[in-house]
């Protein structure tokens, strides 16, 4: 049994989804935590859209996608930020204006210049698309995303918890109100190739909400998710190549079935906290 | 000593001006409350001290006490309510303004959270989760985060809303004791009138284009305070 797992990552494109998706499954539960605590769950979704646009045009324009993906959406991110600050948009509207937009364009673009991709594995990942290439680049960002994310953690949990207070005391909340942005539209647009644009976020959301059912301590929950989204992955990959189902949606609905049974554990031990 | 003084100080809120030419002096070792209407710009005027707002005309001045010294406990969020970290965290988290450079916290910041964690009495719950905490002693665990920030001067935005009564008495004891006792310089904003007068010796009143500020003594005098007290002047 174990020997015939190993045996499926001696496949080139399996061993690459394996690298690829762990280190995105890693940091996509490290940042998801702030960013459902924040109420910014939304926010991993609208950038996934952009990133599905940056794509379109890079292919039009014959780029290396994750070239133009990563700027555009790091820029979407700032964007986000500043748009559902003005109180003039709330955040869950600025999310679908520039996501619909996004897309909008993206499918635009692919219908005037006739390229050819294939829409079907932007939108819901495929693990052949990876490339050589796509697995250095994926290791360096998500390496900077974890160096980042330890380094600022205790910052990162103080401005999660309460901005005011921690303006108040000096830290500068909108530096790292971008950085969480910013980390989280690299993890995304590295993760976008095999998830696809329309699972993707739930790989930031769902580790953590799943935590959240049962830890009682911000590194707990952190810690747990990490767990969890890597198990996760781990094993819908492997599931997926056995019972030949798509990759994303078998993660996805892993990622249900641990949270659905987080929930029953978090009730029950909750008459004992 | 003078600790802060606000000199004809003028601020705006989203373009329009939230108060004009208010003028008040805090001192070591005052404890001074803030009063007054919804809109009246309590609020910001609290933003204003801490820097978190720009104001329009007038200067505050700071001695002795840097604004990043300030311990602050903020009006709770909807989204803290059911956060998921430990009392011990969200103490320490308090810490944060001493080391800006250190990504983590120092020996001395630890213990710093541990004696604050004992003055609010929560060693027994230090473990437990912030969410699971009842409205009081939630609190007092952001009563203990500030302190950890400050040793001069805490600056309270209405930090006894939602609690019950009990609670709420046991919440003005550990605030005035730490007034008293301590020596630490309190700015409070309240509601409650009544227990405020109890606490301070110094009022700020703010009404839409009047305000006044002095003594407790002699704020019991002017006519906004017996409009706003009812006939409970003479029971304290």
């Amino acid at each position: 049994m174990i020997n015939e797992i190993i045996n499926i990552f001696s496949y080139s494109f399996m061993s690459r989804a394996l690298i690829v998706g762990v280190l995105v499954a890693l940091c996509a539960a490290l940042l998801g935590t702030s960013l459902v605590l924040k109420r910014y769950s939304m926010i991993g979704d609208g950038l996934s859209h952009v990133g599905y646009g940056a794509f379109a045009i890079a292919a039009a324009a014959n780029l290396t996608p994750l070239y133009v993906a990563i700027p555009t959406v790091i820029i979407a991110a700032f964007l986000l930020l500043r748009l559902s600050k003005s109180s003039k948009i709330n955040g869950d509207s600025a999310i679908a204006i520039l996501s619909s937009s996004a897309l909008a364009i993206g499918m635009i673009v692919l219908s005037v210049t006739k390229v050819s991709i294939d829409v079907n594995s932007y939108m819901f990942g495929s693990i052949l698309a990876l490339t050589d290439n796509d697995v250095i680049l994926s290791v360096i960002c998500t390496a900077i995303v974890c160096v980042m994310y330890l380094v600022f953690y205790h910052r990162i949990f103080a401005v999660t918890f309460d901005e005011s207070f921690s303006s108040a005391t000096g830290i500068r909340t909108g530096v790292y109100n971008t950085l969480i942005a910013v980390l989280t539209a690299i993890i995304i647009v590295v993760g976008m190739r095999l998830m696809g644009a329309l699972l993707i976020s739930s790989l930031m959301i769902f580790p953590s909400l799943t935590s959240m059912r049962f830890c009682r301590s911000f590194r707990g929950v952190t810690i747990c998710s990490v767990i969890v989204s890597v198990l996760c992955f781990t094993a819908g990959l492997i599931a997926s190549y056995y019972i030949d189902i798509p990759t994303g949606a078998g993660i996805v609905v892993l990622n249900l079935i641990c949270f659905l049974i987080a929930a029953v554990v978090g009730k029950i031990t909750k008459r004992n906290e | 000593m003078k600790l802060i003084e606000c000199n004809d100080l003028c601020m705006k809120y989203e373009g329009i001006s939230a108060f004009e030419h208010v003028t008040f002096t805090v001192e070591e070792g005052d404890f001074l409350c803030i009063v007054g209407e919804n809109g009246s710009g309590k609020s910001t005027l609290i933003k204003g001290i801490l820097g978190l707002k720009q104001y329009s005309s007038g200067s505050i001045t700071f001695n002795g006490v840097k604004q990043r010294e300030i311990g602050y406990l903020p009006q709770q969020t909807a989204a803290q309510k059911d956060f998921p970290a430990t009392v011990g965290e969200v103490v320490l988290s308090g810490c944060l303004n001493r080391n800006t450079l250190n990504p983590f916290y120092t020996k001395e910041s630890r213990q710093r959270a541990d004696e604050m964690i004992k003055l609010m009495k929560l060693e027994n719950i230090i473990e437990k989760s912030y969410r699971g905490l009842s409205g009081g002693q939630q609190q007092r665990v952001l009563l203990a985060r500030a302190l950890c920030a400050t040793e001069k001067l805490l600056l309270l935005d209405e930090p006894v809303s939602g609690l019950d009564p009990v609670v709420t008495a046991e919440m003005y004891d550990a605030i005035r004791s730490l007034n008293r006792e301590k020596g630490v310089t309190v700015i409070m904003v309240s509601h409650d009138i009544h227990n405020a007068l109890h606490c301070c010796n110094k009022m700020l009143h703010m009404a839409q284009g009047k305000y006044f500020f002095g003594t407790k003594e002699e704020y019991k005098q002017i006519p906004e305070f017996k409009a706003m007290a009812g006939g409970c002047l003479n029971d304290k």
